[in-house]
């Protein structure tokens, strides 16, 4: 859900729309290849590291929002939310990783990553802006 | 910090659009400041102190106690 107010806001929901969906080719790509012909060596680990360079893409974009942003107050509701969402984002994965150190969950992490849950966090950092300050922010 | 600009908007028949266009910002960022949400920077506090030709202090002042 994404509501446009500024320039930098609009460059941003440009650039994550078309990383996200470079990120499902690559992802379809990949996935067809290993099926297909379980490649080895180092286009095994070209093709696996692939699907997380466009993730790495949405990265660079929420950077670039936070230094194209010229409103002062909006620059820092979206600041707000990355915090809110490193926290939340560490939390999650800090208490997974204990209840796997005393063998509660299963190893692994059913493929969720840091990132599924940093953006998950980008979401409820907008729901925190909102309760504290009474707005939502442009990006959310 | 409290400030006057809802008055001084008032005064001279500005809507928060309005201002917010003189300004360079958002609505929201008025409205945030307006009601005591948000403290602008310096540079954005004298911008709004030229937009209303008078000085900062008359239109900031900090919070009693």
């Amino acid at each position: 859900m994404t509501k446009c107010a500024s320039p930098a806001a609009r460059r941003y929901i440009v650039r994550v729309a078309s990383l996200m969906a470079l990120y499902l080719v690559v992802l379809f790509v990949a996935k067809w290849t290993f099926n297909a012909i379980q490649p080895t060596g180092p286009i095994a680990w070209a093709l696996a590291i692939a699907p997380a360079l466009p993730l790495i893409g949405v990265f660079w974009a929420v950077m670039r929002l936070l230094v194209e942003e010229t409103d002062e107050y909006i620059r820092m509701l979206f600041v707000r939310q990355c915090l809110f969402a490193t926290g939340f984002c560490l939390t999650i994965t800090t208490i997974w990783q204990w209840l796997q150190n005393f063998d509660l969950v299963p190893a692994g992490n059913g493929g969720f990553g840091a990132a599924f849950f940093w953006f998950i966090g980008l979401g409820f950092g907008a729901l925190y802006n909102r309760l504290t300050i009474g707005d939502w922010g442009n990006v959310w | 910090m409290k400030n006057r600009l809802k008055v001084l908007r008032a005064e001279r028949d500005w809507s928060q659009a309005d201002l917010a266009e003189r300004l360079g910002v958002s609505r929201q960022s008025v409205n945030a400041i307006e009601k005591g949400r948000y403290d602008p920077s310096l540079p954005l506090a004298f911008t709004i102190s030229q937009v209303f030709n008078l000085p900062i202090e008359e239109i900031f002042s900090p919070d009693e106690g």
